[in-house]
């Protein structure tokens, strides 16, 4: 899959629309407004963005409590993503869900849980149900390190396989479960790399680079579409920000301060903007253009979720079960 | 009692169903298996999936055959995974589907709460409404020939503690086959605990389709001396007890809730303010379980209408024993239900 210079630019677009989100948030989270734990997810914005960007519309995406990333990429609202963050009427979930719960039925995105690995056999019973339609649509599940710890995770790969299901699965290996690096977690490299490749297509790959991601998610996405069955991609990759909050709220001493900085430099949004300023596919005008109306646009989201309602107690009992 | 096969042979005592006019005497089982069967004609959406429902056995014969007939895409063995299968089941509800995800114990449900508890239960209301999750999940106690600790556990109380998670305990044949249908037909995560000992049951049942409204108990016997809320297989227990405590001048008021959530607490409430004398029986364990909650209701809310102390009939908290000596011992049945009743009935406060 050659990349043309305008679908760089979108990929980049998606991805500093991203950063600049989850930028906003951590400046704003302090002011105790936004009353819900939020995972941020700055650091990892080429894999939601690789992997989406090759999606349609009416294809899933299942995820997990660093869930901002995947539903925006996916399509969904931003409006009512921060609305949802306040807690308020006008959010995603109707102030119900908060930041680890967003959904945009409209855009495939069915509801994040966050259960580690929870989301990992929702996603396969999505597969599941695009079979039984036979509807060449596809399921792509996002998870962390952490969830690759989940037996969950390896009785869905045997159920995807068994019935090859139309499913993606993507570890984003971020290194870090709060604050419990993978070497504490995991006897080496041992996350299913020895699967048949007929059963299984298996890749692992940079997490940080965006041309990479999207061609690996272009051949797996299309695997699954023709109905060849799951694949597992392992993307490498880093949690610049501490487990939940702004950076201020992570506690220090778990990982090295070099660690980390090494990691910012090979931060997947600066280095393809490098790269695409180099190849003058971006200039400094396109770039300061981009970077207005994603302000702009951000603005204007913050300004929406802050003058909705909050939900009333009266609705307490409300969507307990549906009619 | 043989172990894998279930002989129905006897029949449920006459309560008087609606379709004592248009019903066959079938077997318990196949009153399930004409329901699903009938789901599965009407429509393309519902799938059937467990651990051996392609069987011969056919999970107590509820499913058997049904893999042939309707093709194993629609009927189908699952791995031993029950975690993963919830939240498959959970997902495929989320996409369009109707799974009905059957297991031959609840013992095994307990691997699969996750996904029941955390995710199907909250799916609906966590999203302000925006998803739902229809699904059915089916689990039938193994009382007795030893089961033994982890093949014999009524859980009803465990997942009665769950909001957003419908809960079904049915009784008789035409139950057992309509609430299956209302679960199916339900939007929202439905589980249906039945029992062995329902199935050595048959009853008169229509053959066309038909729902009954879940969250509606049912009264199985009138009476005006005391109220006996009972739950799945105790039903037939106390109607029996109450047939032969109407010789002896005692006229006792049996109620059937069939659903646990929503309970019907219209019926009980009613009831106990007529009669001032109530006596709980459940299969499960007695500490913070359904007798204890149904109990509490009543202290709650009908305080003023009671005549006596509520007594409880439950199974007491240890874990099932294999030993049929034990068993006796453990299991509660007719004779707890009779001697409940007469000491609230010879209560002087």
């Amino acid at each position: 899959m050659k990349l043309t210079p305008q679908k760089k630019q979108e990929l980049f677009y998606a991805m500093l629309r991203i950063r600049r989100v989850q930028e906003r948030i951590e400046s704003l989270y302090l002011q105790d407004e936004m009353k819900t734990p939020v995972h941020l997810y700055i650091g990892q914005e080429a894999i939601a963005v690789g992997f989406c960007s090759v999606l349609n519309r009416d294809d899933y995406i299942s995820s997990n409590h660093r869930s901002h990333g995947h539903y925006l990429a996916k399509g969904g609202d931003l409006k009512a993503l921060i609305a949802e963050l306040y807690c308020k009427t006008d959010g995603c979930s109707k102030g119900f869900g908060g930041s680890m719960h967003v959904v945009d039925v409209s855009v495939g995105q069915l509801g994040s849980s966050s259960i580690v690995g929870g989301g990992i056999p929702i996603g396969t019973g999505l597969g599941l149900a695009l079979k039984m339609k036979a509807a060449h649509r596809v399921s792509v599940v996002f998870f962390g390190d952490g969830a690759a710890d989940e037996g969950v995770l390896y009785e869905s790969l045997n159920f995807a396989m068994l019935k090859k299901l139309p499913v993606v699965y993507v570890l984003e290996n971020n290194q870090w479960s709060v604050c419990s690096h993978v070497s504490s977690r995991k006897a080496g490299d041992n996350i299913f790399h020895q699967a048949d490749p007929h059963l299984l297509l298996t890749r692992k790959i940079d997490g940080n680079h965006i041309q990479t991601i999207y061609e690996t998610a272009h051949e797996a996405v299309e695997h699954a579409r023709q109905g060849l069955g799951p694949s597992f991609i392992e993307c490498e990759t880093y949690r610049i920000l501490g487990h939940a909050g702004c950076a201020s709220q992570d506690p220090a001493g778990y990982r090295n301060p070099a660690e980390v900085e090494s990691w910012k430099s090979k931060c997947p949004v600066i280095t393809f903007k490098d790269l695409l300023l180099a190849e003058k596919i971006l200039t400094p005008d396109i770039l300061d253009e981009m970077e207005k109306q994603i302000a702009s646009e951000i603005s204007a989201a913050f300004e929406f979720a802050q003058k909705s309602p909050l939900p009333a107690g009266k609705d307490l009992q409300k969507n307990l079960f549906c009619e | 009692m043989p172990w894998t096969k279930i002989e129905a042979n006897c029949i449920e005592p006459d309560f008087a169903n609606e379709c004592m006019e248009t019903g066959r005497l079938i077997a318990y089982a196949d009153a399930i298996r004409e329901g699903l069967r009938q789901a599965l004609i009407l429509d393309p959406n519902v799938f059937i999936m467990g651990q051996g429902v392609d069987d011969p056995s056919g999970m107590f014969g509820t499913v058997r055959g049904l893999h042939e007939e309707f093709g194993p895409e629609r009927v189908f063995d699952t791995p031993l995974a029950e975690t993963s299968l919830t939240g498959v089941a959970v997902g495929a509800a989320l996409g369009g589907m109707r799974p009905v995800y059957f297991h031959n114990r609840p013992d095994f449900l307990l691997l699969a709460m996750d996904q029941l508890v955390n995710h199907a239960a909250k799916w609906h209301y966590m999203f302000g409404g925006h998803v739902n999750v229809p699904m059915v999940v089916w689990a039938c106690i193994g009382r007795g020939w030893g089961s033994a600790a982890q093949h014999s556990q009524a859980l009803q109380g465990l997942f009665f503690h769950v909001p957003g998670l419908k809960l079904i305990m049915p009784s008789t044949a035409y139950d057992a086959k309509g609430l299956m249908l209302s679960a199916i037909k339900d939007n929202n995560p439905v589980l249906i605990i039945d029992h062995r000992f329902n199935f050595k049951q048959k009853g008169l049942v229509p053959e066309a389709m038909y729902t009954l409204p879940i969250g509606k108990g049912v009264v199985r016997r009138p009476g005006k001396d005391i109220t006996v809320v009972a739950i799945s297989h105790l039903v037939v227990d106390a109607f029996n007890a109450a047939e032969e405590l109407s010789q002896q001048g005692v006229d006792v008021e049996v109620i059937d809730p069939l659903t646990l959530r929503p309970l019907d607490k219209e019926l009980i409430l009613s009831s106990v303010s007529k009669t001032g004398r109530l006596v709980v029986a459940d299969t499960g364990w007695k500490t913070g379980g359904v007798t204890a909650e149904i109990s509490a209701v009543v202290a709650e809310e009908a305080f003023s209408f009671l005549k006596a102390p509520i007594e409880r009939v439950a199974c007491p908290d240890v874990p099932t024993p294999a030993g049929h000596t034990l068993e006796d011992a453990f299991y509660i049945g007719k004779p707890e239900i009779k001697s409940a009743i007469m000491k609230a009935i010879s209560f002087r406060g």
